[in-house]
């Protein structure tokens, strides 16, 4: 009698049940369509932060460099004559934007409560520039001009690379930590001092590498051990080489330019950064929280529109439905006031009939949560397909000044002044395909959300005729 | 069955007070048939309500079965209604999305009876009004006539020793109005029910060996003559 009297009833007023059941269903669709691209969002960060720091890393410690600091940019080349001259240089230098920090700063840190593990690195560049100078007739430094003069040829070629010298001993942290290698093999603990290099695969496309190969850094080759991918799928750095050797090649053993530090749980990420502020001041500490300010616009947008936007306007439909839901069933209740108190002559007990709409109530919501989940997975779907793929342009982007070249160079006219490169540490882009995953916890969280839309619906119109008194609702003309 | 001494029944709507009822005294025997009569409005409606324990006195007595109603909570009450009370109402109002077997069987639901007891009871109730053969039809698909035996059957299914009846006959034509007396009357007799019928309609009222004649909310009976009977020998007797 109980499940033929609500299936019937809910088919008798079918319009008003759909309604409930779509309004729920509305709701419940946009909490999981809103969580998935929420967590698609988050996701996309962190591939885009990993590829910064690598997985696991969850601060880094950098130092902001001195004004003046840096050392000079020299070429070397001939002296000026009438003569062209080859010009050419190789310079390997500190990843500008970062000082340097003692490597027993690295041991401090690990040191510190909270903190799981803490590696030391080395960003720095290769700048290698040749090329040729054929100075103009009737022109030398010092003297008056005589006679004609025609104008001097250059022809140059610059080729800059980066390289990141990687802590062997702690694979699990910093930009390699969660990189395949496509082919060789990964560093081994008795390479601390060998010239040996991974080379990231795209700039060994672009080069022609493979393993086997040779990289020059500073007129030493290093042999390409392996091709590794990073994380993210893009650049991180070009080349990879042991801490050792890079820091044998800035000519610094003693020090490194960023400490990766992995804490013990996410709990601790806060208080560990605070440790560190405390302990070392002069340093500056990032976690992965304030770097997602920072970076790319887009995925910054987006993870506002999604936690915010998304949460109020899935938490406000949800309101509305829940509102909805009530509404229509107390005026279901009021249209069946003369039913109810018919059951209520033939000895039916308020609590059985308060029971029935409970019952029809919770239909509603079983219907608006299946539904509701079914456009959960449709919303998320249909957001993964517009949103597609993000290219996030991230890392150092300050434009290097190097001095200029004018020290002992008469190609330059004696060390004039104002010749600058603006070499930008070019600005990866880490090409990010935005997905919207759908974790089981959301959808069960939204179908409990429907079923107790539902459940409030009917609880509503149960007091209300629990409220009723026979003899009113047998009076009453319908 | 039925004892009633000075019951009276206010009703309050905003500031305006209605006295339905006015000190109504009445007994009703078991076994008896009772028609109360009066116009609309004369109280004969909230005297049905009270006597089948939807509704409470706001004062006097109203014993029924040898309890006193307005000491009993609604539990109780529910009790009463469901296993000695059987009621019927002049819309019949019966369940528009259950059909006719099923309405019946609702009335046992409060008994707890169910499944194939339920059916095989609300069979016989049907058949026992001639539906035998509608028992699979839904109310929009029955005549009045045809819903109120259906209404009947869901009453007596339960085997009630009271049947209370509110205007039965309200909305039939002639010809089925007294198909429908003929039938309660014939259950009463059969079952030894005490049969209360409320009626504005004075042919019906006759048809009881008492009326009680409700007027604005006040009582008083008038013994109806018998078959046969003369007006006069009615007065001599």
């Amino acid at each position: 009698m109980y499940f033929t009297y609500l299936w019937r009833e809910l088919r008798r007023r079918r319009r008003q049940a759909s309604l409930v059941a779509i309004g729920l269903a509305v709701g419940v669709g946009l909490v999981v369509t809103v969580a998935a691209a929420s967590s698609g969002v988050n996701a996309a960060q962190g591939q885009v932060l990993h590829s910064l720091y690598g997985v696991g890393t969850d601060l880094t410690v950098t130092k902001a460099p001195t004004f003046g600091s840096g050392g000079p940019f020299t070429f070397g080349g001939p002296p000026t004559g009438a003569r062209p001259t080859s010009i050419s240089g190789q310079h390997v230098s500190s990843s500008p934007g970062l000082a340097v920090i003692p490597t027993a700063d690295v041991d401090k840190i690990a040191r510190l409560k909270g903190v799981s593990d803490a590696a030391g690195g080395l960003a720095l560049n290769d700048f290698t520039f040749t090329g040729q100078f054929q100075p103009g007739s009737g022109f030398a430094p010092g003297s008056p001009p005589s006679g004609s003069a025609t104008g001097s040829k250059t022809s140059f070629r610059a080729n800059a690379f980066t390289i990141q010298g990687v802590a062997i001993s702690a694979p699990g942290l910093g930009p390699l930590s969660g990189a395949s290698v496509s082919s060789g093999s990964y560093f081994s603990g008795s390479d601390t001092n060998s010239d040996v290099a991974l080379v990231d695969s795209a700039y060994a496309r672009q080069e022609g590498l493979k393993v086997g190969s040779e990289v020059t850094i500073s007129s030493t080759p290093y042999k390409v051990i392996g091709i590794v991918t990073p994380a993210s799928g893009s650049s991180g750095s070009d080349v990879y080489v042991p801490l050792a050797r890079a820091q044998a090649l800035a000519g610094d053993k003693d020090d490194v330019n960023a400490i990766y530090v992995e804490a013990a749980d996410n709990s601790a990420i806060g208080s560990v950064k605070s440790e560190i502020d405390k302990t070392i001041p002069s340093l500056t500490v990032t976690t992965a929280a304030d770097l997602a300010s920072q970076v790319s616009s887009s995925l910054g947008t987006a993870s506002s529109l999604a936690s915010s936007l998304g949460k109020w306007l899935a938490a406000i439909v949800l309101v509305v439905a829940f509102a909805l839901a009530a509404m229509l069933t107390l005026s279901s209740v009021s249209g069946r006031v003369r039913e109810f108190g018919t059951l209520k002559a033939l000895g039916w007990r308020s609590r059985r009939i308060v029971a029935q709409i409970v019952g029809e109530g919770l239909v509603q919501g079983v219907i608006g949560a299946a539904v509701g989940v079914g456009l959960g997975f449709l919303g998320a779907f249909l957001v993964e397909r517009v949103g597609g793929t993000v290219k996030v342009p991230v890392g150092a982007t300050t434009a290097a000044h190097f001095p200029a070249a004018g020290a002992g160079s008469g190609a330059f006219g004696g060390g004039r002044p104002g010749f600058l490169h603006d070499l930008g540490a070019a600005a990866h882009t880490v090409t990010v395909h935005l997905t919207t995953p759908i974790s089981w916890d959301v959808v069960g969280l939204a179908i409990l959300l429907a079923l107790a839309g539902g459940l409030l619906a009917g609880a509503i119109g149960g007091w209300r005729v629990a409220r009723l008194r026979p003899a009113d609702a047998l009076r009453r003309v319908e | 069955m039925y004892q009633l001494t000075d019951v009276s029944k206010l009703y309050r709507k905003g500031r305006a007070e209605v006295n339905a009822l006015r000190r109504v005294t009445l007994t009703v025997e078991d076994g008896e048939f009772l028609t109360i009569q009066g116009p609309t409005g004369s109280g004969k409606t909230t005297l049905l309500l009270l006597m089948g324990a939807l509704d409470r006195p706001t004062s006097g007595s109203l014993i029924l079965d040898g309890q006193e109603t307005s000491k009993l909570g609604e539990g109780r009450l529910g009790q009463l209604r469901a296993r000695t009370l059987g009621f019927v109402f002049q819309n019949y109002n019966l369940m528009p999305t259950l059909s006719a077997a099923e309405n019946v069987q609702a009335a046992l639901v409060p008994l707890g009876i169910g499944g194939d007891e339920a059916r095989r009871r609300s069979m016989e109730a049907l058949e026992g009004v001639g539906l035998g053969d509608r028992a699979a039809h839904f109310p929009a698909e029955l005549s009045g006539g045809e819903q109120q035996r259906v209404a009947i059957a869901r009453a007596l299914v339960k085997q009630p020793r009271v049947l209370l009846a509110d205007e039965p006959t309200g909305n039939l034509d002639e010809g089925t109005r007294s198909e429908i007396m003929s039938l309660l009357q014939t259950v009463r007799a059969n079952r030894e029910l005490t049969l209360v019928i409320a009626t504005h309609d004075s042919k019906v009222a006759r048809q009881a060996p008492r009326t009680a004649m409700v007027n604005r909310g006040q009582l008083t009976l008038k013994k109806n003559p018998l078959k046969g009977q003369t007006a006069e020998a009615l007065e001599t007797s």
